[in-house]
């Protein structure tokens, strides 16, 4: 039977298992919203601003591994969009965005809400399409979904003409999809693998430094069995935390320029650095020139040009991460040889030294809310179970160094590109992905304000987010930053004319809480997790000129942290 | 260093600008780059000349084999290879100099493709530097305009890109 492009569109999403498709409406997918609205398999959910689809996509994709969908209409709602593909593209999360478009024949006329969507959003999307003729749509969508998830997965956007969506075609959703050009490399070189598994055994001082990667690939399982065979030492990336449970005696906190002072000073002194699923990011090596200088590296990825692109390593492996490390731990399994036990006792008592100067400590006694206490009261109040999305700034920073994330799509932000605005969407995605499981949205009050419109789509749908914001009434890492580098010339940082947070929770129809004497804290935090079905917006009134430690300055090196 | 680049694409709408976009996004040189279908309607073939250090390079052609349209391509300047390009060179060929430049043309084997009584334009197929020659051999005042292909490149032998 032959289908309007339109119907042909919602089918395949249906085929491709998509439950949620995150969007608004607009004149170039309106025939999409007809063909919708005539089926119950796909649910829409209506953001309020197109940014918010793909946020809220991402939560969705970060939180589960499955691809994230959005829709969105030509020219501003294609454009509004742009920030959510740019940070998935940058953290590579599996999305797959649809975009309307003015009709073919208008293409290029600078038609009314004309954007060429291909080329505006070409340098931030691992690829896209744009469909032409109806006959050639189900075979795109297919294909955008296999790029989208496949090796390093990122967003793929497919641009759609408004009258490809009226077109008729035959709809036959292929079964299978091949791309001559594009076939990821997903098993590791077997002399590689036997090279690095050698350099490890033969290490005095060896530290595994995980990223994103690892929770990308679904290696989890494989990382941790394989430190704890080994029982090396090991750091998370910010987009890794989750992929080694944090509260294991192995695991030596976050990594880079907030990271522990015992992570930083075992990078800085390792003899042999295990890098799995991680890039070697400006923020994780501080001044690349001091990077490690100990240190051969083993550098696993399923991206070849990760490797080797700001550091060079001595053993690259482009692969799966799981599938590498089922190869190192058989290898280990069938050989004899056990790492140096006298070498890793004395390697292990010198990280308890650093481990002892507690970098992360902070004054209790203040008579102010701590931000640190309420990212410490929020892991009780949920014990350490909830996903947690944030913002960016000093309480993303705040949140991944005391909330302490033992399972992997938990701990969801936008470590690539930085982006403001993104928690509260991403966690309406989590919670439609997880309708029973506790989410926050760790956020400050300037980022909150840049998607708080979402406050509605959360009524809409009933998502009983707890929104806790640390509210210190400056944009807090611009004003740090400020404070240590600018002479304390606080330019912009400080926000004024803050809305009352209570009272426009509460005229969104949420739940509102004010709290700004540290003795409430738990309390407040345990009563708002009652609140089983509400959203609760916790505004935290907290000291103004906390700073986030320990902090390496531009231009240092790891071993060369501001401490507190 | 110098290298020359071949890749072999799908012959689709924007993978050429794919290309140029990584080059620019990421601040890469280009110095010339040519492009046309092959045989196969359905693919295209490419020759970027780049320069930078072998680190640059290597990122350059793991970044190029990352882009979903290209299908192989190969460093050619690793490896024995051919390059040539074509260039139609304008001049002012009057009096003395129509003879000339006629002997010029013959001794780079260059062809004179349209003559006019005052210019001639001479079209030159060879390596990038003996056009570069053929050029510096003209008086500079007496080119009207000069026109080139940018390299093509091929490996020498029965290597090919062909999958």
């Amino acid at each position: 039977m032959e289908l309007t492009g339109a119907e042909i569109l919602v089918r395949s999403l249906k085929e491709e298992g998509v439950t949620h498709l995150f969007g608004y409406p607009g004149g170039a997918v309106l025939h999409i919203y007809d063909a919708l609205y005539q089926q119950d398999d796909v649910k829409h959910i209506l953001v309020r601003h197109e940014q918010a689809a793909t946020h809220a996509a991402d939560g969705y994709a970060r939180s589960t591994g499955k691809p994230g969908v959005a829709l969105v209409t030509s020219g501003p709602g294609a454009t509004n969009a742009v920030t959510g593909i740019a940070t998935a593209f940058m953290d590579s999360i599996p999305m797959v965005v649809i975009t309307g478009q003015v009709p073919t024949d208008m293409i290029g006329n600078d038609a009314f809400q004309e954007v060429d969507s291909i080329g505006i959003t070409r340098p931030c999307v691992k690829h896209n399409f744009l469909v032409k003729d109806v006959t050639d749509l189900a075979e795109t969508i297919k294909k955008a979904f296999y790029i989208a998830t496949t090796g390093r997965p990122g967003p793929v956007v497919i641009d759609v003409p408004k009258d490809v969506t009226a077109d008729k075609a035959e709809f036959k959703y292929p079964d299978t999809v091949s791309i001559r050009s594009y076939n990821p490399v997903v098993t590791g070189h077997v002399g590689q693998i036997k090279r690095a598994v050698a350099m490890m055994l033969s290490a005095e001082r060896p530290i595994f430094y995980t990223g994103g990667g690892v929770i990308l690939g679904r290696g989890a399982p494989e990382l941790t069995e394989l430190a704890q065979m080994l029982g090396y030492p090991v750091t998370n990336t910010l987009m890794g935390l989750g992929a080694y449970p944090a509260t294991d005696k192995q695991f030596v906190g976050m990594l880079g320029m907030h990271g522990t002072y015992e992570a930083n000073m075992s990078m800085h002194h390792c003899d042999v650095l295990i890098a799995i699923g991680a890039r070697f990011d400006d923020r994780v090596t501080g001044n690349i020139e001091k990077f490690c200088p100990f240190a051969k590296i083993i550098h696993v990825d399923i991206d070849p040009s990760s490797i080797s692109k700001n550091v060079k390593v001595d053993v690259p492996i482009v692969g799966s991460v799981p599938n590498v490390l089922q190869e190192m731990i058989k290898l280990l399994k069938a050989g004899d040889k056990k790492p140096d036990a006298k070498a890793l006792a004395s390697w292990w008592k010198q990280i308890q030294e650093w481990r002892a100067v507690d970098c992360l400590k902070y004054d209790h006694d203040s008579g102010q809310v701590k931000p640190q206490q309420v990212i410490e009261s929020l892991y009780k109040a949920t014990h350490g179970d909830a996903f947690v999305t944030s913002d960016v700034g000093q309480h993303q920073m705040w949140a991944a160094q005391y909330y302490k994330f033992d399972k992997p799509y938990r701990w969801i932000n936008s470590g690539g590109l930085g982006t403001m605005g993104f928690g509260l969407p991403a966690a309406m995605g989590v919670q439609l992905a997880h309708p029973d499981a506790t989410v926050a949205c760790v956020t400050g009050e300037g980022s909150i304000q840049m998607c708080i419109q979402e406050l509605s789509t959360c009524l809409q749908y009933g998502l009983p987010i707890k929104i806790i914001a640390l509210n210190n009434r400056y944009l807090g890492m611009v004003r740090q930053w400020q404070e240590f580098f600018y002479q304390r010339r606080y330019a912009m940082s400080y926000m004024d004319a803050l809305p009352d947070f209570v009272k426009l929770a509460e005229s969104y129809g949420h739940v509102g809480m004010r709290i700004d004497n540290p003795a409430d804290v738990d309390g407040a935090m345990e009563e708002a997790m009652k609140l089983k079905d509400r959203l609760v917006f916790m505004d935290f009134v907290t000291d103004q000129e906390e700073n986030v430690y320990p902090m390496i300055p531009n231009g240092a090196g790891l071993n060369e942290m501001i401490l507190v | 260093m110098r290298h020359v680049i071949s890749i072999l694409m799908e012959n689709e709408a924007g993978a050429l600008s794919r290309v140029a976009g990584l080059f620019s996004a990421r601040g890469y040189n280009i110095e010339s780059l040519t492009v046309a279908p092959t045989e196969d309607g359905s693919m295209s073939r490419m020759t970027i000349v780049t320069s930078g250090s072998e680190e640059i390079i290597e990122q350059i052609t793991k970044q190029l084999n990352k882009l979903i349209d290209v299908i192989k391509l190969v460093d050619l300047s690793e490896d024995e290879h051919i390059e040539r390009e074509m260039a139609l060179v304008k001049v002012k060929a009057v009096g003395e100099a129509r003879e000339e430049y006629k002997r010029l043309a013959d001794i780079f084997n260059g062809r004179i493709l349209d003559v006019t009584d005052t210019t001639y334009t001479i079209e030159l197929t060879d390596s990038g530097d003996r056009i570069v020659e053929f050029i510096a051999a003209i008086n500079a005042d007496e080119i009207i305009e000069t026109v080139r292909s940018g390299v093509s490149g091929i490996a020498r032998g029965e290597k090919s890109l062909y999958p």
